[in-house]
């Protein structure tokens, strides 16, 4: 593993309990959409805790990548994210990591994203990947969240639906009282996933699945009772 | 080089929990679940267990006779790569010794390959496998292995980290050569020692 020591270059808040830490890295690295880095925190005594978090930003993004992180009250590593680092910080980064759950270009499509909460990092890094490369394979996110305010992205990825027919976007909002017209207010079912599929014209060569193992487990049955290949399928659990 | 304004949460407990914990893990209570695709759903009576060298099967057994062999209760600890680790996990199953010794065969190589049901491999070396140290487990805490966790059948190597300890495993295949599997070709370690914190490639 190369480690460096990336700085802190902003600090962007996306939700109440997720913000986009961006860091500029010494040495840039290629990487491919949908891998993770390593963060390492070492303390005065040598104390060391380290957890891995998928980049959000595409490959093709110079030497700054972002990683996307979520706060977890009872954990170690992202309230120290929340409520101490800063800009200019110095953080212990090491990757890339992680090459299954990824996606290129070449590999083809039509791709389908089902991804919650923080698990959208990584499908975020193959949806900018795609739009700057100018690709027009078929791409569908769908994207399950609590409520409006964690439709993490969500301008983004709303303006990229708007201005390109075949980057798709479907949202379903589990726990948001009024979750608004052409949204969905249930998680994410067979017949959530068979719509998803007629959307960007079926045969899905490739789904990535990413969010909490029991999302992961949920969806991923899901798509196959809908008719996606188990083999096509790929999942990234979040979790400890 | 210390980062700013980072003291740890430890692992805390107590001395012994700390002198348990591998460098870099934390103590786990509950019990997460890591893979790479859809938990398959095998049934004990279509499950099969082949014990081969490179692509010739020296034996085969199904649910039945392979429940037939001695079993065995082990109660490790184990490390997971993403740094949990969770103490005396209680599995029941064939030690790898007892196989071999039901096939009549003295490992051929020193290598291994362990073969999932959805394609997933891990490399294990022979001695990482004998001696009592690794089993093909059917029960956790006295109950069948729930799919999510590896069942019907996982193997179980505990000294390594848990990537290792492939689930849904559906034989061991002897290898001329220390031939990767899924993991190890994707950045993480060939060999896997959490004491030693072997996670990435070149650690």
């Amino acid at each position: 593993m190369r480690w460096q020591n990336a700085k802190v270059t902003r600090i962007l808040r996306r939700s109440e309990t997720v913000s986009s830490f961006f860091f500029q890295l010494p040495v840039p690295f290629a990487f491919a959409a949908g891998q993770h880095v390593i963060v390492r925190l070492t303390a005065p005594d040598g104390y060391r805790a380290q957890r891995s978090y998928s980049i959000a930003s595409p490959p093709d993004n110079g030497p700054i990548i972002e990683l996307a992180i979520e706060r977890l009250n009872e954990g170690e590593v992202s309230p120290f994210f929340h409520d101490v680092v800063e800009v200019g910080d110095e953080i212990e980064l090491g990757g890339p990591i992680g090459g299954h759950f990824v996606w290129n270009v070449a590999d083809g499509g039509p791709v389908l994203l089902i991804g919650a909460g923080s698990g959208v990092a990584p499908l975020v890094s193959m949806i900018r990947y795609r739009a700057r490369a100018g690709s027009d394979i078929p791409m569908m996110l769908l994207f399950s969240a609590r409520t409006k305010q964690d439709f993490l992205f969500g301008d983004e990825l709303s303006q990229l639906a708007r201005s390109d027919d075949k980057f798709k976007l479907m949202l379903t909002l589990t726990r948001d009282p009024d979750p608004g017209s052409g949204v969905f207010s249930r998680r994410i079912d067979a017949e959530m996933i068979s719509e998803a599929v007629d959307r960007i014209g079926a045969n899905v060569s490739h789904a990535y699945v990413c969010g909490s193992n029991a999302f992961c487990d949920r969806a991923s049955d899901s798509a196959i009772a809908a008719g996606v290949l188990r083999d096509v399928i790929r999942t990234e659990r979040y979790g400890v | 080089m210390a980062t700013r304004g980072f003291l740890g949460r430890r692992s805390g407990g107590d001395e012994s929990t700390r002198e348990r914990l591998p460098p870099g893990q934390f103590l786990e209570t509950g019990f997460p679940v890591l893979s790479a695709g859809p938990t398959p759903q095998v049934k004990a009576e279509d499950w099969r267990f082949k014990l081969k060298v490179g692509p010739r099967v020296l034996q085969e057994w199904d649910w039945t006779s392979f429940n037939a062999l001695p079993q065995t209760r082990m109660t490790r600890d184990i490390h997971c790569v993403t740094t949990w680790s969770k103490f005396d996990t209680a599995w029941e199953g064939v030690l790898i010794d007892d196989i071999l010794a039901e096939a009549g065969i003295e490992p051929p190589t020193g290598f291994t390959l362990a073969h999932s049901s959805d394609g997933y491999t891990t490399n294990v070396t022979v001695p990482d496998l004998v001696g009592g140290k690794a089993m093909v487990a059917l029960r956790y805490e006295g109950l069948p292995i729930t799919p999510d966790h590896g069942g019907p059948a996982r193997l179980l190597v505990p000294h390594l980290y848990f990537w290792k300890s492939a689930k849904w495993i559906t034989g061991l295949q002897f290898t001329q050569k220390d031939e990767l599997g899924f993991w190890e070709l994707r950045g993480y370690h060939r060999y896997g020692d959490p004491w030693l914190e072997q996670r990435y490639t070149d650690d």
